[in-house]
């Protein structure tokens, strides 16, 4: 059953694609507003033979890791102060607000001015765009303790050390995984946006050069190419979440389950 | 007779002098413990009974050092208590535990907490696992237990640093009535086995008198102790004792102090 609704998926796909490439010839449809998908698939293989793409991938990704792991840290680290120190939270708050309210792809151009056409625009650029929803995130998952399981460690005369660490850490874990799942696809749009604004290379530099020569095909190559990383790296976050959270009904029913803390985040880029 | 004194309260485990509890500010608070006195002899099981807010809850608080009082005083063993101790166990309404530990893990929460050394306790731990009928169960988690299992975990986490006391806040309540009749016949045998100091909360008369050496009738508005109930059944005392005149006897008696002061709306 499950391997007949497989190859039924390849199959709308195929036929989807099919109908794509019909049209586009039947219309007479100009290459530099909608290629074939035959073209799409020509100007991969000549991008990834000829080598063009490697460098720009791996510049690519090592801006979005860089940034998930800037942004992450940093994410983690205001999150735990907001959530434990009821002062912090009282200043930080109307920053927190202002700035989650305020798309953080339009600071690119900034940033770009004050970092530089290199790679350290973009790490910062995709570092601030995932920090928020992964601070978010954390501050929640801390805070959400049963007052029930806490009555239990007091009970124990457990220090407030001992709570944080045996309690409101794993507590939180659910919570933080989610945001990590927000914070690699938001990691990998932070570069992207940094590499349209200015940029010596990385796929979005690519995306844009060839916008320029009319390379249609080429750009939905690259779109392509961009899919399959993200898909990747989303993933890659998914299995270690899996794992680290065997025990957490939302996590053990496969399907990544966005919680809603960061989901209300998501419009906020 | 000071000799007297003295012998009398060594064999006290708890003494609760003129405790009170009152919630909320001055003039518009709320007393829900009025003048609580009463003292647990060692290795005594007493079972607190009265209905819902009455108080139990929070004089158990109070003993848990979860709660301050607002007077009186609580002794175990003779010293205040002031705080969370280390030589108290409590057993809560849910089971409490926590899904990232399994039943083992759960079981030595208090262990960890008060750095007493895994290794040396594992083996108590086997022990009160297989006493409350888990063994096998030591690597498996809290989602893969039945209600009633879960809270024979939440039972040896409380044993398992072998307090002096230990207190019950209405254990039992969340089970259905037959896991609820098999969970009060094997706390007895464990209590039998183990003689721990207890105090059980409870608001249901049967199984007030079917665990306790003695019954302590509480009511509501403000939460007093109206009466204090030795209960004379033989142990180990069977279910079928329910039926005897006797445990009827020792119920409609309980059951008329709280309908003559309105604790049974």
């Amino acid at each position: 059953m499950r391997a007949r609704d497989f190859l039924l998926r390849l199959v709308f796909i195929a036929a989807l694609l099919s109908v794509w490439e019909a049209l586009v010839r039947a219309l007479d449809v100009p290459a530099y507003l909608l290629p074939t998908p035959s073209a799409i698939g020509m100007a991969l293989v000549r991008g990834v033979t000829s080598g063009l793409y490697e460098e720009h991938i791996g510049i690519t990704i090592t801006e979005t890791l860089l940034g998930f792991a800037v942004g992450t840290f940093g994410g983690l680290l205001l999150g735990t102060a907001v959530a434990l120190s009821r002062r912090f939270d009282y200043f930080m708050y109307p920053i927190i607000v202002m700035f989650q309210a305020m798309p953080k792809v339009a600071l690119a151009p900034l940033i770009i001015v004050w970092f530089g056409l290199g790679i350290t625009s973009k790490v910062v650029n995709s570092g601030l765009v995932c920090f928020f929803p992964l601070m978010i995130n954390t501050i929640v998952g801390l805070r959400s303790a049963e007052e029930d399981r806490v009555s239990l460690m007091r009970s124990l005369a457990a220090s407030p050390l001992q709570i944080f660490w045996m309690l409101r850490v794993p507590n939180a874990l659910p919570y933080i995984f989610a945001g990590l799942e927000i914070a690699m696809i938001f990691s990998l749009i932070g570069a992207i946006v940094g590499e349209f604004v200015g940029a010596e290379a990385g796929l979005g530099m690519l995306i844009q050069s060839m916008n320029f020569t009319m390379d249609v095909a080429g750009q939905f190559s690259v779109l392509l190419i961009l899919s399959v990383i993200g898909l990747i790296l989303n993933g890659v976050v998914s299995v270690i979440r899996r794992r680290a959270l065997f025990w957490d009904p939302s996590s053990r029913q496969g399907a990544s389950r966005v919680r809603l803390p960061a989901a209300q985040q998501q419009d906020a880029l | 007779m000071d000799g007297m004194e003295t012998a009398l309260t060594s064999r006290e485990a708890i003494a609760v002098r003129h405790l009170s509890k009152r919630f909320g500010g001055a003039g518009g608070g709320v007393t829900a413990l009025s003048d609580i006195d009463f003292a647990i002899g060692e290795g005594e099981l007493v079972v607190v009974v009265g209905p819902s807010g009455c108080g139990k809850s929070t004089l158990l608080r109070i003993l848990a050092g979860l709660l301050p009082q607002s007077g009186g005083e609580a002794l175990l063993h003779g010293t205040p208590i002031t705080g969370p101790r280390r030589d108290i166990g409590v057993v809560f309404q849910s089971p409490v535990l926590f899904p990232w530990r399994n039943v083992l893990g759960n079981a030595m929460l208090p262990v960890d907490v008060q750095r007493l050394g895994r290794e040396k306790l594992r083996a108590r731990a086997f022990d009160l696992l297989k006493l409350v009928g888990l063994d096998g169960f030591e690597h498996r988690y809290p989602w893969e237990l039945s209600g009633g299992m879960q809270q024979r975990v939440a039972l040896v986490r409380a044993l398992i640093h072998d307090p002096a006391l230990l207190l019950m806040d209405e254990p039992f309540g969340a089970l259905d009535a037959m896991t609820r009749e098999a969970m009060n016949v094997e706390l007895q045998r464990i209590w039998m086995e183990r003689r721990k100091t207890i105090l059980f909360i409870t608001h249901s008369i049967g199984e007030a008198v079917y665990l306790a050496d003695r019954v302590l009738v509480m009511t509501p508005r403000p939460g007093r102790i109206l009466d204090s109930l030795k209960i004379d059944l033989p142990r180990p005392r069977g279910l079928e004792v329910m039926n005897t005149e006797a445990f009827g006897a020792y119920v409609r008696r309980i059951r008329v102090s709280l309908n003559a002061t309105g604790g049974l709306d």
